[in-house]
């Protein structure tokens, strides 16, 4: 049945993340995917068009038992689960892929055989201890708000067991870590989807089985209402649901059209009348969600965009920031780091602000030298960081009010849209311009609203002005 | 046949260079044939005047743009900071200022004499009276004569303000130049060039607004500059000047004829796409790359602003023989940059509309005051009057640190896209 529906995909290759979103027929998402984007943007937009592939397998079996899953929770349980395990898998494949890029480094690298066994004795007992701890953050679900990249959690992961070592081997451990992680993270893997769930299948009853008997025992466990109906009951869930997992798994997935968009979208492997501007896709993709958005400003990793768009969802006008990256995604990216945590406790850390520290935005460097200073002149960190996030903001009004202002409805787009505190500032400094009216919009697929809107354009491309020979069918997987 | 057309087609090129040569071949020996030099500007120049008393015009700021468009600004820019300038200081004066200081060689490799006169005629950009300081002290005793050039405040030109202007050539401006000269104010002679003026006034109109044409037979703006080049500069009032453009016309009408769009550096474009008015000066130092990204897709500049630098011939203004020095005074307070903002925008939105353009983009530069200011208001009222997306990019004159190739190719792919996008689902709207 689904083999005659025809589906859409979206790449935006941005600067920090490549996402990729598949629609069908009714401009419906049913699929999404996102990495980081590497050095190879080629593989950054494979990467995330197999995972929006997979999702999109994942979302298609969850709709081909939406009235079950009504009568039986469980179901989706299940389902949501084995997703997380299906990632997993995935993620094994990279990490031993990985292994053997540090087998090798450490090999080319130190001639000393006694050095080169004592290196590749302390790479093992990394991977020992860490995999293990990977492993059940993702079968439960704690990964949490991390960035959840392969690079990401394996490097925070290798460091922490770094750190615990010996001084002396931070420098070797490193330069090993550092020349093996981009030949890994740039090869393309394909995975085999059936083997890779069925994988996923035994990993889970695993899980299921050595639950704890009962949820009044153990408060530790995220327990919930599904989880106690599928306890004692995962055989009967799995096998029941197996035959419709086989079928989504060997569903023919036939992409018909698709529009490559964002920062490196040249350098994407599309036929050229694929290619479009991420103004135009991101007003579109704000459009399709809010279809009365006039203004979108999306703020992705090194660009902020003021957006006017009309009725039709076609941009009128816009502004970028010019010369500057400063008060863009990457911007937070650095403060981050400069203060040892992650970019997504930033939002939430300036939520606690009682007050905000003046701070400059012009400059990002700049902008880590003052903190640094204003931390030691004992501000608060909450307080400067609400400083900050209000910093790119008032940033963000001047490039608004350059595109000709506010308008009803206004919609927030992109990557920093998922920051708290930029959401907090935003929504202030907007009514405060513009007045309590406007209708401000953010979508919890900000992020993917490039893609989204490149996948529309893919759909509509068919009726206007694509050549009929550009109208080929790309199959996928 | 195919052939002639051919060489009919480059030929005003031809003879604009030959004039150039021509020029700056006079100008190297300058010294040693005793013609008297003049440093001035091209907004509201007074070419007839000064070629009245057999005097040499030189222009710093085209001076300036032919060494940002041979790649040797970036080497006079950093001279011209090496002793002080600002980095944000307009990059013609430093661009200017540096090859003076590198033994003044001009365009064509020769020697650019020393000023006799320097000839501030122009007041409406403040930065052009600063220029003029600077090189008063660089060419010491060098005698100068100041134009003060009232703004349009109002919106008109008004008789006390062309009485003004009168008084200062009568009082100040010609006196200096008899001296300087050592001839005699000819006022026969200065009418007798204003024909040929009027005559080249007529012909650049004619030319400029052939693209109205759809295709357009030009881009009123890459290969405006070149179109401009001799009116706006040492020519205005000779004979060459009215046969370059006399040249220019025919081949213009010519490719009319034949309906054949624009040419480019890499031939006649094809297919015309996009009509757009352009404000603001282009970018000298990637000149060919930024025509490029226009061409390659398939936009046309129908109208700009900056061809009409040196004087906007479209609204009438024509040199009259019959009053030669009232006639000065208007033109000099009749330049682009000499009319008020309201004015500004009436115009472009009128060539929005009269010349059919589906977009309004502005090239915004980084060191130029006199254009840049208000162009944003400029954009929002085009926007709201016109009906027409508009765009917005930044860059600069002769500083090639500020061209950033990647950052303008995506924002004008994006508004081409944007205007492509637009005629797609308008059509689809008019066929509902």
């Amino acid at each position: 049945m689904d083999g005659i529906n025809k589906y859409y995909l979206g790449v935006d290759l941005g600067s920090t993340t490549s996402k990729a979103v598949i629609i069908n027929d009714q401009d419906e998402i049913i699929g999404r995917g996102i990495t980081n984007t590497r050095a190879n943007y080629s593989v950054a937009a494979d990467i995330a068009r197999d995972e929006a592939i997979y999702n999109a397998r994942f979302s298609i079996l969850q709709k081909k038992l939406d009235d079950e899953t009504k009568a039986r929770p469980e179901y989706k349980k299940y389902i949501t689960d084995l997703e997380s395990v299906f990632q997993y898998e995935q993620f094994k494949v990279r990490l031993d892929k990985l292994g053997e890029e540090l087998v090798k480094t450490c090999k080319a690298f130190f001639a000393d055989e006694k050095k080169q066994e004592e290196i590749l004795g302390h790479l093992r007992n990394i991977r020992r201890s860490f995999k293990p701890v990977i492993k059940h953050d993702y079968l439960y679900n704690n990964l949490g708000a991390k960035n959840q990249f392969f690079r990401d959690i394996v490097s925070e992961k290798y460091n922490e067991e770094v750190n615990k070592l010996d001084l002396s081997l931070f420098e070797p451990l490193m330069t090993v870590w550092d020349k093996s992680i981009s030949p890994a993270e740039n090869e393309r893997i394909t995975f085999d989807f059936q083997e890779l769930v069925h994988k996923a299948m035994d990993e889970l009853r695993e899980k299921y089985k050595n639950l704890p008997d009962s949820s009044l025992d153990n408060e530790s466990v995220n327990f919930d209402a599904e989880m106690n109906l599928l306890k004692g009951n995962f055989d009967h869930v799995s096998e029941s649901l197996r035959e419709h997992i086989d079928e989504i798994a060997v569903l023919e997935f036939n992409i018909t059209n698709m529009t490559g968009t964002g920062y490196g979208r040249a350098l994407l492997p599309f036929p050229e009348d694929c290619i479009r501007s991420e103004i135009l896709c991101h007003a579109f993709g704000a459009h399709a969600i809010f279809p009365e958005t006039r203004t979108v400003l999306d703020i992705g990793g090194q660009d902020t965009k003021a957006i006017q768009v009309d009725k039709y969802g076609l941009v009128t006008s816009f502004q970028m920031n010019d010369r500057c990256a400063a008060g863009c995604g990457r911007y937070l990216g650095y403060i981050a780091d400069e203060m040892s945590i992650s970019i997504n406790e930033l939002g939430p850390m300036a939520l606690e602000a009682e007050k905000e520290v003046t701070i400059c935005s012009t400059c990002t460097v700049f902008a880590g030298a003052e903190l640094r200073e204003l931390t030691n002149l004992g501000e608060k960190r909450a307080d400067i960081l609400g400083g900050l996030h209000k910093a790119i903001i008032m940033r963000a009004m001047s490039l608004i009010a350059r595109s000709g202002g506010v308008f009803n409805e206004f919609t927030f787009t992109g990557g920093v849209a998922r920051n708290p505190a930029v959401i907090k500032y935003l929504t202030q400094l907007v009514k405060e311009n513009y007045g309590d009216k406007i209708k401000i919009n953010i979508h919890t697929d900000s992020i993917f609203m490039g893609a989204l809107g490149g996948a529309m354009f893919a759909r509509r491309n068919l009726n206007v002005d694509l050549p009929s020979n550009k109208k080929e069918k790309v199959s996928i997987n | 046949m195919a052939e002639i057309k051919e060489a009919i087609k480059e030929n005003s090129m031809v003879i604009q260079k030959d004039m150039l040569a021509g020029l700056f071949k006079e100008l190297s020996t300058a010294q040693e044939t005793g013609k008297k030099v003049v440093y001035t500007f091209v907004p509201g120049n007074l070419t007839e005047l000064i070629l009245s008393f057999d005097m040499l015009p030189v222009y710093p700021e085209i001076n300036a743009l032919q060494s940002g468009m041979r790649k040797k600004s970036a080497a006079y820019i950093r001279e011209a900071e090496k002793i002080g300038f600002s980095e944000d200081v307009c990059t013609y004066v430093k661009c200017d200022i540096g090859m003076m200081l590198t033994g003044n060689i001009g365009p064509t490799g020769e020697k650019l004499p020393p000023p006799d006169l320097l000839l501030l005629s122009y007041t409406g950009c403040f930065t052009f009276l600063k220029w003029f300081e600077n090189l008063e002290k660089l060419y010491p005793g060098v005698p100068v004569a100041m134009l003060h050039t009232p703004y349009q405040e109002d919106g008109k030109i008004t008789s006390d303000q062309i009485e003004y202007m009168v008084k200062q050539l009568k009082d100040d401006v010609i006196p200096k130049m008899e001296k300087v000269s050592g001839k005699k104010f000819d006022m026969k002679r200065l009418s007798k060039m204003m024909e040929n003026s009027a005559k080249a006034e007529d012909l650049l109109v004619k030319v400029l607004e052939s693209a109205k044409h759809k295709p357009s037979p030009i881009d009123a703006y890459f290969a405006g500059v070149y179109y401009i080049g001799p009116i706006f500069t040492a020519f205005r009032g000779t004979e060459a000047a009215v046969n370059y453009y006399t040249e220019l016309y025919n081949e213009v009408q010519e490719r009319i004829r034949l309906g054949l769009g624009p040419i480019t550096p890499e031939g006649e474009l094809k297919e015309e796409k996009f009509r757009l008015v352009v404000e603001g000066p282009p970018n000298w130092t990637n000149f060919r790359e930024f025509w490029k990204i226009f061409y390659d897709m398939g936009a046309v500049i129908v109208a700009s602003s900056y061809t009409k630098v040196g004087g906007v011939y479209d609204l009438g203004f024509r040199h009259d023989p019959d009053e030669p020095l009232e006639s000065l005074a208007k033109y000099c307070m009749g330049c682009y940059t000499n009319m008020n903002l309201p004015q500004r925008v009436n115009l472009l939105a009128d060539y929005v509309k009269e010349y059919q353009a589906d977009g309004f983009l502005i090239n915004s530069i980084k060191s130029c005051n006199s254009f840049s200011a208000g162009q944003l208001m400029i954009m929002r009222e085009i926007e709201q009057r016109a009906q027409v997306p508009v765009g917005f990019i930044e860059s600069d004159l002769v500083d090639p640190r500020y061209f950033s190739y990647a950052n303008i190719k995506n924002r004008l792919e994006s508004y081409f896209q944007m205007l492509g996008q637009r005629k797609v689902i308008m059509a689809q709207e008019a066929t509902i």
